[in-house]
């Protein structure tokens, strides 16, 4: 056990997948070739003013009311100034001491089944920088960079926690966490390998028992849950490794190279910032109807969390199971679909197991294939019903992935129906008598040749066969003989 | 009043390069007008709130529709270092 | 009489009447521009400007501008037409739009011919800081026409256009009106549009004509103002800029600011502005004495806020997208030495002190007070205009000065602002009109207003204008 409490605020910019930018018309657009989505606003041409896309504040209240923020009711933007190629107006149009939303607190869910509690900060709306590209893949020592504009000017809310986080596998359930709910809200893509979703942290330590803060690092960046996860791992053994050694951790940027671990200092030698915000004066204040600001909370979806209660709690399923179908909203959407026709349950199982399984060589999700939530909840009512074995059911599910065609429908056409008991019984016995040295076999107590029996009747009925069924048969066959 | 090292700090922010003369000519001007400017530093102005905008306007925003902006060649038409593809800036360090 | 000395309404008149056409007086302006001794413009477009109006002399039925030529300052974009707001670090550049001033008066049939000197970026108050050339009173070419907006004015005053656009910052349309002898007006801050105006301080800018009379500077208006989406802060105009009419004064409480009529003000200056509050009374206005305690705090606040203002609106220029761009070992390099090498002394001067004033450490004590200074201001004409409909005071403290004469003190050239910069901080719409002449200089008085009381402005001043009768032909100039 380390003699240090490590403290950990993390701050996480949110690509807002809104059409068009924050502050002018131009589309939002990814892949597409360098500065092919500009106009002179995002280029920041002499005399261009920005105006506020309203959807871009309507998402920022979303995002604010499902972290429990408050709304600020009157909120102006500020301008932050600091030069750089990729922020063409040399200062980002950001939320400083007014933002739209303020105080709140996200809990998200331990495997354990405890909670975790993070502060939220604020939240606030600002614009994207342009990207660069740097020639020499590298940004130090680059002879050129070049600089495309279609991402400069995209909606950002960035979101900020207070330091409450205590290990690297908290931040990382945390953000995990975040984005669900994101998603939920349909706010962003949250992708981080495409950087609509970015996460700085906070990292300092303290002695364990202490209740002051340390120096704090940024580390920047990072472009995945499991090298954040990572890097704040590597950052706090450093700091453990300079204190330990009676040094002082400076405050400064960080990075971490992934390929070997290592922890590097970003800026150590530049000035210090000094971003002068004042109020853009080229804006006026945002002040949210509180009857629009109602509508919108009433409006929110149901959220990972309480949905994960209630799907344990009411619904039977398993902790796991839960966390799984609330992957993301659109899998959620459809389990609770199937579930309110069928059991639960079931229901969760199936489309967890077979459904995915067998839609993952095509690389399709449940809600984009043929299989409705309807035909989840069918198949299920057949299962429970006898109508159909399991095994028969996973055949009726390739068929319907195929042609979309009701489960009942399949069966008939199919004629996959569970076989009637008298049937069964006389293909059992037809193979029982067709092989007498394994059926000796079984009665000198040879529990595992049952297997052979049970494979072999799979066989004959092409999967028709409830397997239970086929093994009281085969003891009772081989009894009688 | 303002010194040297304040002088430089500040053209640093502002990235401008001053000349040793021009830097010494600021700084004996920027004195004097600050030395003027210091009226509104004795001023009561206890419990008067700021003033950014004279106009009351709040909740200007469009709605989130495209609008057709520049080509690629009007974009880069009148930048100094264009590359093929887009603006083209020095090293960084 | 020469198709230049009609007013603008007069030319319209004249091509409606089928007496000219858009093109013969555009040919007219363009040779008095060609024969230019004051240097008003940096950059004629005759050949845009003469296929325009070759269009408009087609129609069918002319538009309410009828084709009348117009000038530009610099300082607002037109696409294609080169537009440097009189700075280096804008030397060639070619914008890839209309500013949505400009853009409206096209529209209803304005033919620009071209973008007028001005001040780098509008800062200054004689023109002189532009990085192109000097331009000269037209009353009198050893002195200056103001500014910043000093070609647009110059412009007006030779004839060379009948009107002409500015931009009023802390009095750039005001104060070059006054001392060129013409009428000019700065709207009530949101009027006009801002879309397009290269950006000095956002929180005070505002576009405005220059014409030789009220009724010309009133038709410009009219074509200008109103909401534009693609500017946040601009507003409706309540109903319509009406053409001024009133001959007399009756029933209006003029207030004369005691604060601006002190010792700052040139004893030449205040006899015109004494006589012209004279013709007031004669008029059947009642004229009584106001107080606005902060207005002499106004220069103090405005040489804060503005280049706090402009030290984030010029930061962009930076030698990446557009403009000329020094040659540079590295990234740091490129942007302090282009913009090191490119802006001229005042701009550098504003930028420093603006960042000086933004500042960690100095925020509260500058900017932040400046900010609540501003509020007092506001609230004092509030109260001024309780008791009066409109406000009188000289427009600017002195008439014209010497080329060269104040280039070497800062401060002292921002002293010829000391009268407009208070209005300009409270927003409020104010016009300049030509009262008479101390020394054979043109006398400008300021007469300000409530927000969107341009309509009352205009019919005082026109009133005002048709009693005083000043001859705003300055001497020797042939049309
Ligand atoms: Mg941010
Ligand atoms: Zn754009």
């Amino acid at each position: 056990m380390s003699a240090y409490e490590p403290v950990i605020g993390v701050e996480i910019h949110v690509q807002l997948s809104t059409r068009t930018k924050m502050f002018c018309g131009c589309e939002l657009s990814f892949g597409d070739p360098p500065n092919t989505h500009t106009c002179p606003v995002c280029l920041a041409h002499p005399g261009v003013l920005p105006v506020v896309n309203e959807e871009a504040v309507r998402r920022a209240l979303l995002i604010g009311l499902a972290l429990g923020c408050e709304i600020a009711p009157r909120s102006i933007f500020h301008r932050k100034n600091y030069f750089y190629p990729d922020l063409p107006k040399a200062y980002q149009i950001s939320q400083f001491d007014i933002p739209i939303c303020g105080r709140g607190e996200f809990r998200a869910l331990r495997e354990d089944g405890s909670e975790l509690l993070v502060g939220i900060t604020r939240a606030h709306l600002e614009e994207d920088a342009a990207k660069l590209t740097h020639a020499g893949g590298r940004r130090a020592g680059a002879a050129e960079s070049v600089v495309d504009f279609n991402r400069g000017g995209t909606p950002l809310v960035e979101i900020v926690t207070e330091p409450d986080l205590r290990s690297p596998s908290d931040v990382a359930l945390f953000l995990r966490q975040l984005r669900q709910t994101l998603l939920f809200l349909g706010v962003s893509d949250c992708s981080m390998e495409e950087g609509s979703m970015r996460a700085d942290a906070n990292v300092s330590i303290r002695p364990v028992g202490s209740h002051e803060y340390g120096t704090k690092t940024e580390l920047k960046n990072m472009n995945s849950f499991r090298f954040l996860e990572r890097g704040i791992e590597a950052e706090i053994a450093r700091q453990e490794e300079i204190v330990g050694a009676g040094g002082r951790v400076s405050q400064e940027t960080v990075h971490y190279e992934p390929d070997t671990g290592h922890i590097t200092s970003l800026r150590s030698k530049e000035e210090s910032h000094d971003y002068r915000y004042f109020p853009e004066p080229d804006l006026v204040p945002i002040a949210p109807d509180p009857a629009w600001v109602e509508e919108l909370r009433a409006g929110l979806p149901e959220l990972p969390l309480p949905l994960r209660r209630r799907m344990v709690g009411e619904m039977g399923l398993s902790a796991e199971d839960a966390e799984v179908l609330t992957e993301g909203p659109e899998l959620v959407v459809y389990f609770l679909e199937a579930a309110a026709l069928a059991d639960p349950k079931a229901c969760a199982n199936w489309i967890r197991g077979e459904l995915r399984a067998q839609l993952r060589e095509a690389g399709v999700e449940p809600w984009q294939s043929k299989v409705t939530p309807a035909h989840v909840a069918a198949l299920v009512g057949l299962l429970d019903a006898g109508t159909v074995t399991v095994p028969a059911a996973k055949e009726v599910m390739a068929e319907v992935i195929v042609s979309g065609e009701d489960p009942a429908d399949v069966v008939e056409s199919k004629g996959l129906g569970a076989m009637d008991e008298g049937d069964l019984a006389a293909v059992v016995a037809e193979i029982v008598a067709a092989n007498p040295d394994q059926a000796q076999q079984l009665r000198d107590g040879k529990n595992k040749v049952i297997g052979f029996f049970v494979g072999q009747t799979m066989k004959r009925t092409g999967g028709r066969a409830d397997p239970q069924s086929v093994q009281r048969l085969v003891r009772e066959a081989v009894r009688g003989d | 009043m303002i010194d040297d090292e304040t002088v430089r700090h500040v053209a640093r922010l502002a990235r401008l390069r001053l000349s040793p003369d021009e830097e010494q000519v600021m700084r004996e001007e920027l004195s004097g007008i600050l030395e003027h400017i210091d009226a509104i530093r004795a001023m009561d102005l206890d419990g008067v709130p700021p003033t950014t905008h004279v106009i009351t306007l709040e909740n200007v925003v469009r709605p989130d529709v495209p609008v057709s902006g520049l080509t690629r060649d009007e974009a880069l038409r009148e930048a100094a270092h264009a590359t093929d593809e887009g603006f083209g800036v020095p090293r960084m360090d | 009489m020469g198709l230049r000395d009609l007013t603008a309404a007069g030319q319209i008149a004249a091509v409606l009447a089928g007496e000219t056409s858009s093109e013969e007086l555009l040919d007219a302006h363009l040779a008095a521009i060609a024969a230019d001794d004051v240097d008003a413009f940096l950059a004629v477009d005759a050949e845009g400007a003469r296929a325009r109006a070759r269009e408009i002399d087609a129609m069918p039925e002319r538009p309410p501008l009828a084709g009348v030529p117009i000038g530009i300052k610099d300082a607002l974009s037109v696409r294609d037409v080169v537009t440097t707001a009189g700075s280096r670090m804008l030397e060639g550049f070619r914008p890839l739009y209309t500013a949505t001033c400009v853009a409206r008066l096209e529209a209803a049939g304005a033919v620009v011919v071209g973008k007028t000197n001005m001040d780098e970026f509008a800062m200054g108050s004689s023109t002189e800081n532009s990085a192109f050339k000097n331009t000269l009173n037209p009353w009198d070419h050893g002195r200056v026409p103001g500014g910043s907006s000093g070609g647009s004015a110059a412009a007006v005053a030779e004839r060379q256009v009948p009107w002409t656009l500015g931009s009023d910052t802390g009095g750039s349309i005001r104060q070059p009106a006054a001392l060129c002898g013409i009428v000019g007006m700065k709207p009530t801050y949101g009027a006009v549009s801002r879309s397009g105006l290269i950006a000095f301080a956002s929180s005070l800018d505002q576009v405005g004509p220059f014409a030789r009379t009220v009724e010309d500077a009133a038709l410009l208006l009219r074509h200008m103002v109103g909401r534009d989406p693609m500017d946040s802060t601009s507003l409706d105009w309540p109903g319509e800029i009406a053409a001024p009419t009133a001959t007399d004064l009756s029933g209006m409480r003029v207030g004369v600011v005691d604060e601006l009529m002190g010792d700052g003000i040139e004893p030449g200056v205040r006899a015109a502005v004494d006589a012209a509050l004279g013709t007031i009374e004669e008029l059947g206005g009642t004229v009584v004495p106001v107080s606005l305690p902060s207005a002499l705090s106004g220069l103090a606040t405005y040489y804060v806020l503005a280049p706090a203002e402009c030290s984030a609106n010029l930061a962009r220029f930076d030698g990446v997208r557009y403009g000329p761009v020094a040659p540079a070992a590295n990234l740091l390099d490129q942007y302090e030495t282009t913009r090191g090498d490119l802006f001229g002394p005042e701009v550098k001067r504003r930028m420093m002190l603006g960042t000086f004033a933004l500042a960690s450490g100095y925020y509260d004590q500058y900017y932040g007070r400046a900010q609540r200074v501003r509020t007092l201001m506001v609230r004092e004409f509030a109260q001024a205009f309780e008791k009066v409909d409109l406000l009188a005071s000289p427009t600017s403290p002195t008439v014209a000065f010497p080329l060269g004469d104040r280039t070497a003190d800062p401060y002292a050239m921002y002293m010829a602002d000391v009268c407009t910069i208070p209005v300009s901080l409270a927003g409020l719409p104010a016009i300049s009109i030509p009262c008479g002449l101390a020394d054979g200089l043109p006398v400008g008085l300021q007469l300000a207003g409530p927000a969107f009381s341009e309509n009352a402005l205009l019919g005082a001043a026109h009133a005002l204008e048709g009693a005083l009768a000043f001859d705003t032909r300055p001497p020797g100039l042939v049309t």
